[in-house]
């Protein structure tokens, strides 16, 4: 008896310290560093390289490897690698893709352990400063910097920066000042394309006063449910405050619950919060906290909702077969706006370039992903659609999507004044916490005064 | 690192671990003596013991260091016992805290209590093995699907239109009006442990079931001729003597219930105030990205516990022990 037991403790001591040994084996080394650029690059000569000769610089970068870290999966992941060929054709260099849908966590895990990938595709803004306060983040190159100044607008430079210096370019955007509609029911009803807010609201009428409740809306999104209250109020901030009171409203230099918050949020409360005006298909103001964002908007096949304000990427929600063009099913047009004072204010988001390590293949990668030759390239790699940049040298012609197409016309409109979304810069504490759950509340019968106080008293100290 | 270099590194570790016991067996069974006795066991104890405390106590006592310390994702300052504060204050955590006491009251009183009302009104029934089966099956389902088949039954669509939730068109036919089920507090927290208790009643049936069967015929035969039926026999006979097995059960589903988060998560996403502690915590630390605040849920998540499983150990000894 005394032997069997000896043997089990064995066994049981022996299967621990294998564990122990395998977890060791799985810390790889990494090594870093700058190197110069050494021989003539790949891409000398070749046609289909030319417009990358920015990629010179950095020399013949065959057998080495880049890693990319994102939030970006399966299926845009195919459509993401297949646009990087062009890119080992001309420096020799290979990527590796990571996707993760976990990516906003495990990034800061990554970056605390001392293992950070060599890029990240960072989407929001904060989480970018955070990193970049870590100080483990590499200010971009001289080439990738001149690539923001000549395809993208200052607004999109400056979410890419931090204390005055050019961390990442914007890689993807979506654009959410977006209204959905049936072009079909709207030919049948003779209503038209509303141009100004107040069109919008005059049509919300007409269209109530046939019967049919013009606005649908869905606010539910598991954990972060509420996030469309988000953007309603944010895109209302836009038209009747402005980009500039915007900012500071995203910076908290005025404080969150301002008199001009409260009165674009009422704006909002005018059209979410009218039982004659909403939910179509759903019932009363208060199923649209119960309401999945990803259903909000199918009532409009069935003609129980006429309009539905919701990003680009709700395209992808309409089932199959759905005609998803002008004169189609569905389609999508700008969320109009109350005066001509500040532009066309686009609510939007994207993806940022992060380098955590300077050698030259990264540097090299970084650089290929802020010109337009990659711009086009990825429009090209993705026929199935739902893709778009705000690179203003994206040839609208490469899209395939009618609604990408939209959206490209949209950002590149000379008048576009592009702000990402706010809830994505705030401390995440209101941007992913009160925010949304006030939202929520809110539309369930918080007042707008309260909601706005709240969110005021939830932003962290410091 | 690819498949097949995995596999190595695989196979050296295991050839590493066997070598290195080869060696420390070899070195301890010269031993003979009783101070040998000790170094073998510690050989032996060292590993496990080495890796209860990295695998363990590390991460228990880093966890509770962090709760002292703010919401920064790199170099959180320290802020003593304000997460704390905050959590007993902040009327949304105090929101929390009254659904979690909800939740941990309801849910074992009532899983145990219906499920052991069937398994004494089945108990030789004819369809006893059918009968089972059925309250059993929700265990069988994953608490995400469950809870995804509850949010159906739960639907909710304006009276004038299709109903797609079950309770809902039950409504309609009997000419109410719809009600959302999940939106008002504190009630949709009522209709999410209905989830839970669905699930454990099964569970809780089974156990207990199988302690019924175990109480000694003679027993029964004796309280039988001494004209004990029915409500008395209950009272009396069967309870006292599975007694053991009954706080067994009320334990175990108190434990599981605490920790209670797939229901809370799929139905609801926390919101419309049906959070709960272990559903707040992964909340606070992995969307509103506060490691301070989520690690002190953690912590009182682990103090709350800490009492109950240790009585539930110790039933458990005593029913092992007859």
């Amino acid at each position: 008896m005394r032997s069997r037991n000896t043997r089990r403790w064995a066994a049981a001591a022996a299967a621990l310290t294998g564990a122990g040994l395998a977890l060791a084996g799985c810390a790889s080394s990494d090594s870093g560093g700058g190197g110069s650029a050494s021989g003539t690059w790949p891409g000398e000569g070749k046609s289909e390289c030319k417009g990358l000769e920015q990629l010179a610089d950095f020399g013949d970068l065959t057998g080495k490897t880049v890693s990319v870290y994102t939030s970006i999966l399966p299926p845009e992941q195919q459509a993401q690698e297949d646009s990087y060929k062009l890119f080992t054709t001309c420096t020799g260099a290979e990527v590796k893709y990571e996707g993760s849908d976990q990516f906003e966590t495990q990034l800061v895990v990554r970056v605390k352990a001392g293992n950070a990938p060599d890029i990240a595709y960072i989407p929001q803004p904060g989480l970018l400063k955070t990193v970049v306060s870590s100080g483990s983040a590499v200010e971009a190159p001289s080439q990738v910097s001149d690539n923001v100044d000549k395809w993208f607008g200052e607004d999109w430079r400056n979410y890419g920066t931090v204390d005055g210096k050019l961390y990442a370019a914007p890689l993807g955007a979506s654009v959410k000042s977006f209204v959905w509609f049936s072009p079909k029911m709207f030919a049948d009803n003779g209503w038209t394309v509303p141009e100004t807010w107040d069109d919008m609201l005059s049509l919300t009428d007409d269209i109530a006063a046939k019967g049919i409740k013009p606005w649908c809306a869905g606010f539910e999104s598991g954990d972060a449910t509420g996030w469309p209250g988000t953007d309603w109020l944010e895109d209302a901030v836009l038209r009747s405050a402005g980009p500039d009171v915007y900012d500071q409203w995203v910076n908290h230099d005025i404080p969150f619950n301002d008199s001009a918050i409260e009165t674009s949020l009422d704006d909002v409360g005018k059209i979410l919060k009218d039982d004659k005006y909403v939910n179509g298909g759903f019932g009363d103001v208060n199923s649209i906290a119960t309401t999945a964002f990803q259903d909000g908007g199918l009532p409009i096949l069935k003609g129980d909702c006429a309009m539905y304000r919701m990003a680009s990427f709700y395209a992808a929600q309409w089932p199959e077969g759905t005609d998803v063009s002008q004169g189609g099913d569905v389609f999508a047009f700008y969320l109009p706006t109350m005066s001509d004072e500040f532009g066309k204010p686009v609510l939007g988001g994207g993806e940022f370039v992060t380098a955590f390590s300077d050698r030259q293949e990264v540097q090299a990668f970084q650089t290929y992903l802020s010109t337009d030759v990659w711009a086009n390239e990825k429009a090209k790699a993705t026929p199935g659609g739902g893709w778009v940049s705000a690179n203003k040298g994206l040839d609208i012609n490469n899209l395939k999507s009618p609604i990408d197409k939209l959206s490209a016309e949209t950002l590149q409109d000379p008048n576009a004044v592009f702000r990402f979304d706010g809830s994505d810069q705030m401390p995440s504490a209101v941007g992913a916490g009160s925010f949304w759950k006030e939202m929520t509340a809110w539309i369930t019968g918080e007042s707008t005064d309260q909601a706005l106080t709240n969110v005021e008293n939830s932003w962290p100290a410091s | 690192m690819s498949t097949s270099e995995k596999f190595v590194q695989m196979v050296l570790a295991i050839v590493l671990f066997y070598s290195v016991m080869a060696i420390i067996l070899l070195l301890t069974q010269r031993l003979r003596s009783r101070a040998g006795e000790r170094v073998q066991a510690a050989a032996f104890l060292g590993p496990s013991l080495l890796l209860i405390g990295i695998g363990l106590l590390y991460p228990a006592i880093v966890t509770a260091w962090q709760s002292l310390h703010g919401a920064a994702l790199f170099d959180p300052p320290f802020v003593g016992l304000d997460n704390y504060k905050t959590l007993f204050t902040n009327p949304q955590e105090i929101t929390v805290l009254r659904n979690t006491l909800l939740w941990v009251v309801l849910t074992p009183l009532f899983s145990t209590g219906i499920g052991l009302g069937y398994a004494v009104i089945i108990d030789r029934a004819r369809f006893e093995k059918f009968a089972k089966a059925l309250i059993f099956m929700p265990i069988a389902i994953s608490m995400v699907g469950a809870s995804i088949i509850w949010k159906f039954v739960y639907d909710y669509k304006a009276g004038g239109s299709e109903q797609i939730g079950l309770l809902n068109q039950i409504l309609v036919w009997l000419h109410l009006d719809t009600y959302n089920f999940l939106l008002t507090d504190p009630w949709n927290t009522l209709f999410l442990i209905v989830i839970l208790i669905w699930i454990q009643a099964g569970f809780a049936m089974t156990i207990l079931s199988a302690s019924i069967k175990a109480i000694p015929d003679d027993i029964v035969e004796a309280a039988r001729l001494d004209g004990v039926g029915g409500w008395k026999m209950f009272r009396y006979i069967t309870v006292p003597s599975i007694r053991p097995s009954l706080i067994v059960v009320l334990t175990t589903i108190t434990i599981a219930t605490l920790k209670v988060f797939d229901i809370v998560q799929t139905a609801t996403g926390g919101n419309f105030n049906t959070s709960v502690l272990a559903y707040e915590f992964y909340r606070q630390n992995f969307v509103a990205g506060d490691q301070g605040l989520a690690t002190a849920i953690a912590v009182v998540i682990f103090i709350l516990v800490t009492p109950v499983v240790i009585y539930n150990i110790r039933q458990m000894r005593k029913l092992e022990g007859r």
